[in-house]
């Protein structure tokens, strides 16, 4: 194959979308073609700018009052352009239960065991972002985050910040998975939060990868300590966090 | 479906992923007072039709939502925003080797307007595959296009930008 022919595939290669075989193909030219490296560095030199800048629009506190409306309340006539402070603080207010209905209603019934444990994973993530309790210790500091968890876990989790590769350390969390109080590591990939829930376990196993309702989910053994991943990136972006903190 | 049972599923579907939707919806409006509008549209349609939601990538579903109704909404209020594309014209145009280019050393707001300028195609696959982190088969299934499309259009959104920034560096 030629410059001509590889370059379009340069940009599924960097995407992490190029097939086994086509990427093999591409690496070998890479080697031998100077033209074609350098493209594929302009192109990662990119990516990396789109990762630092902030591009990424949160949306407002009161487009997400009123799509909680339209699901606490089918009939709900009105569609408030200003965002409503009363009506913020009686959300709040009804926040509480609400969450906890919802854990509940995230688990179904007749699911195996996996599923569920899956499934509890994904709820705990969505939690953590929604009620605004992430972080019970925040510190992008690993030996700040890593005393925190003493005497409050019957094990002691490996804290490390990895901000150097692009995945910040940025808090942690007590939660409770799996039957078990666990600790929640968060690091942020630009503006996308991971949740590594992290407990003992007996054996080492391989990262397993698994999607669920638009999240990426990774789970691992390793060390003594299982690792589940969860996080609304890309399976092939957590998958490096994964193997970072493999280690 | 009862009510009950549909504010559940949309809970669970559609919330997670409100920022992606809003998100989606400033980069095809290009301001924020817009983009709220459109994005509560989409959740208010998503709503209605989450009886027909089966299952999946509930951030796929609502994003093909948000970009439906973005593009009807652009139609009607900002037809000069809709340039069609000819897609076979572009790769001549751009494919004369945007080599080594200086994005490294471009400031933040550049890489902004750079994305702003883009024809609306070629910005919403980089903005779903950047920013939101989409494979190429999800972001087919939101634009509805084949996977062979999603990639030419972020391989000519990426030379675009390549392109602005190289005539910035040379300026």
């Amino acid at each position: 194959m030629n410059c001509a022919d590889l370059r379009p595939l340069l940009h599924a290669h960097v995407d992490g979308e190029l097939n086994a075989a086509s990427s093999i193909e591409l690496q070998r030219h890479l080697k031998s073609c100077a033209a074609c490296a350098a493209e594929e560095k302009s192109l990662c030199s990119l990516k990396t700018a789109f990762r630092q800048a902030p591009l990424r629009h949160e949306a407002p506190a009161s487009l997400r009052i009123h799509v909680r409306q339209l699901a606490g309340d089918a009939k709900a006539p009105a569609r408030p352009r200003q965002s409503d402070f009363s009506l913020l603080w009686k959300w709040l207010a009804a926040g509480a239960t609400a969450f906890a209905l919802l854990t509940l209603m995230l688990r179904p019934a007749g699911m195996s065991d996996h599923d569920r444990f899956l499934d509890e994973a994904v709820a705990g993530h969505v939690r953590s972002l929604m009620v605004e309790h992430l972080m019970d210790v925040v510190s992008t500091d690993q030996h700040t985050v890593k005393p925190w968890f003493d005497g409050k876990l019957d094990f002691a989790p490996d804290v490390k910040d990895f901000a150097a590769e692009g995945f910040p350390l940025v808090g942690g969390r007590l939660d409770y998975l799996n039957g078990r109080a666990v600790a929640a590591l968060i690091y942020k990939r630009n503006k996308h939060f991971i949740n590594v829930f992290v407990w003992p376990a007996t054996g080492d196993t391989k990262p397993e990868t698994t999607a669920l309702r638009g999240y990426s989910i990774i789970n691992t053994s390793t060390h003594g300590l299982h690792y589940c991943f969860v996080s609304d990136l890309n399976a092939k972006e957590l998958g490096d966090l994964a193997a970072l903190c493999q280690k | 479906m009862e009510e009950c049972e549909r504010s559940k599923l949309f809970e669970q579907t559609v919330l997670p992923h409100l920022d992606a939707a809003y998100n989606l919806a400033c980069w095809l409006a290009g301001n924020d007072h817009d983009a709220e509008d459109i994005a509560q549209d989409a959740c208010a349609r998503a709503f209605r039709f989450i009886g027909g939601f089966r299952g999946g990538d509930g951030r796929s579903w609502l994003l093909a939502i948000v970009r439906n109704t973005a593009w009807s909404w652009l139609k009607k209020n900002r037809p000069a925003a809709i340039v069609t594309i000819n897609e076979d014209e572009l790769a001549e145009i751009e494919d004369h080797g945007a080599a080594a280019s200086l994005v490294h050393g471009a400031d933040k707001g550049a890489l902004r307007a750079a994305l702003e300028s883009l024809p609306l195609e070629f910005r919403e696959a980089l903005v779903l595959r950047e920013l939101e982190g989409l494979s190429y088969k999800e972001i087919a299934e939101v634009a509805e296009i084949p996977v062979g499309t999603v990639m030419s259009r972020i391989a000519r959104a990426r030379g675009q930008l390549q392109t602005a920034f190289n005539e910035k560096g040379a300026a």
